[in-house]
């Protein structure tokens, strides 16, 4: 449909991800990528090299910026810059003109936080003014600029995967658990037949969720172990504001993944004693 | 930012007050402000030696985990336990929440370190 987007997972034909990315369609030939900012040379040159006859790919990076507001109150601060009845803008959709505080902008009901919210694009030229504008607006409603710190707490709570962690090249979209974005029933696709055999063979590693028992913060790269053998390695963690609990995701051997399985973060040279839990761990209804 | 004018300071942003041969550190207010939020505390166990410019303890930020660092040498008589449960005071009260007291080996190496005075102009330096 025009004015919706998915998430997608761009894969070399090994099954590893070039890159997570959203899709949205403007029109039946008319799509807009977004990229995670660090790959988006990457993603450009991956999306060139494989390109088919009649496909046009500009990169428009340069030209547009992007702003976030999230949060339970993001639609009541948005609705006070814009005439656009923002209601009416569902979870993953776009409208692709909306004048807010008088810029004219792109804008979806979409984000990075596990949490309601939008994502503003407009030209870099006026974003700052509409940074200023978003934290005048949002002043009565308590609204503060978040850092890449606060995001990757929300996110982790709500388990989005950070590429470069939860997913890579190394690291293929079954074994991320996020197989339910592979469309096995589409035409075909770059890492198809990777992907389909990993599926009825079962991956061999899994992403599992867990929390620490002991006092410890289980941070990116640390090994996990199981009665004494490594069996994977952390891919995300930290303390959970939300929980007040120490959670992490692990990347490991998919027989030590089930959920009340006992595993060890091994934390500067200490094992320390983590469980397998449900994942996510923070779960938020979106509009 | 809050210097109090009778502790000694390190380079690496950690504090010692002391009396006799002893001394307690913690990590300094600039410290806590630039580390943000903390939610962790790791603390060596009494009765380890301790060098000067050693790591002896980490503190953890939502962010990252830093080293702490000894300013003074000797052996660890004490640790604030307190600080397990709530790794947060160390944020609210930089310099009640000591990290470890020293029974200090050298007390003459609390002339390397820096006064108040110089701490402060070192801060605007950084």
């Amino acid at each position: 449909m025009d004015g919706q987007a998915i998430y997608c997972l761009m894969c070399y034909p090994d099954g590893g991800v070039v890159d997570d990315i959203l899709v949205y369609r403007f029109g039946p030939e008319d799509f807009f990528l977004v990229v995670n900012a660090a790959n988006t040379d990457k993603d450009y040159n991956w999306l060139t090299q494989n390109n088919i006859d009649g496909v046009e790919i500009s990169n428009i990076s340069k030209d547009l910026a992007q702003l976030a507001l999230q949060g339970p109150l993001a639609e009541k601060i948005l609705q006070v810059l814009t005439e656009t009845d923002l209601k009416s803008l569902k979870f993953f959709h776009i409208l692709c003109d909306v004048k807010v505080a008088g810029s004219k902008c792109m804008v979806s009901r979409t984000g990075y936080t596990g949490e309601d919210g939008f994502e503003i694009y407009t030209n870099p030229n006026n974003a700052s003014a509409l940074w200023d504008a978003l934290l005048e607006a949002g002043k009565p409603y308590g609204v503060v600029p978040a850092g890449l710190g606060a995001r990757d707490t929300l996110r982790m709570e709500a388990c989005l995967p950070l590429y470069g962690h939860e997913l890579s090249p190394d690291i293929t979209p079954i074994e991320a658990g996020l197989g339910k974005f592979v469309k096995f029933e589409k035409p075909d696709f770059i890492g198809r037949v990777a992907l389909a055999a990993e599926l009825s063979k079962g991956p061999a590693r899994k992403l599992a969720g867990f929390e620490m028992k002991e006092r410890g913060i289980p941070r990116a790269c640390y090994p996990v172990e199981s009665g004494g053998r490594e069996i994977g390695f952390v891919t995300s963690g930290g303390y959970s504001p939300t929980l007040k609990k120490n959670i992490g995701l692990a990347l490991i051997e998919a027989g030590c993944a089930e959920q009340g399985s006992k595993i060890d973060v091994v934390i500067r040279g200490k094992r320390l004693t983590a469980v397998i839990v449900r994942i996510p761990f923070y779960k938020k209804h979106y509009k | 930012m809050n210097i109090p004018a009778d502790l000694k300071y390190s380079r690496e942003h950690e504090w010692v007050r002391f009396e006799g041969a002893e001394a307690s550190i913690g990590i300094t207010d600039y410290a806590q402000h630039a580390l943000g939020d903390i939610v962790f505390v790791e603390l060596p166990e009494v009765g380890e030696e301790v060098s000067a410019g050693e790591a002896f303890a980490v503190v953890e930020s939502v962010k990252a985990a830093s080293d702490v660092y000894s300013p003074v040498s000797g052996k660890i008589t004490k640790v604030n336990e307190r600080l397990f449960t709530s790794p947060e005071l160390v944020n609210s009260d930089p310099y009640g929440s000591w990290f470890v007291i020293v029974l200090m080996s050298d007390p003459g190496e609390l002339d390397t370190l820096l006064s108040a005075e110089e701490y402060d102009k070192f801060c605007e330096e950084e």
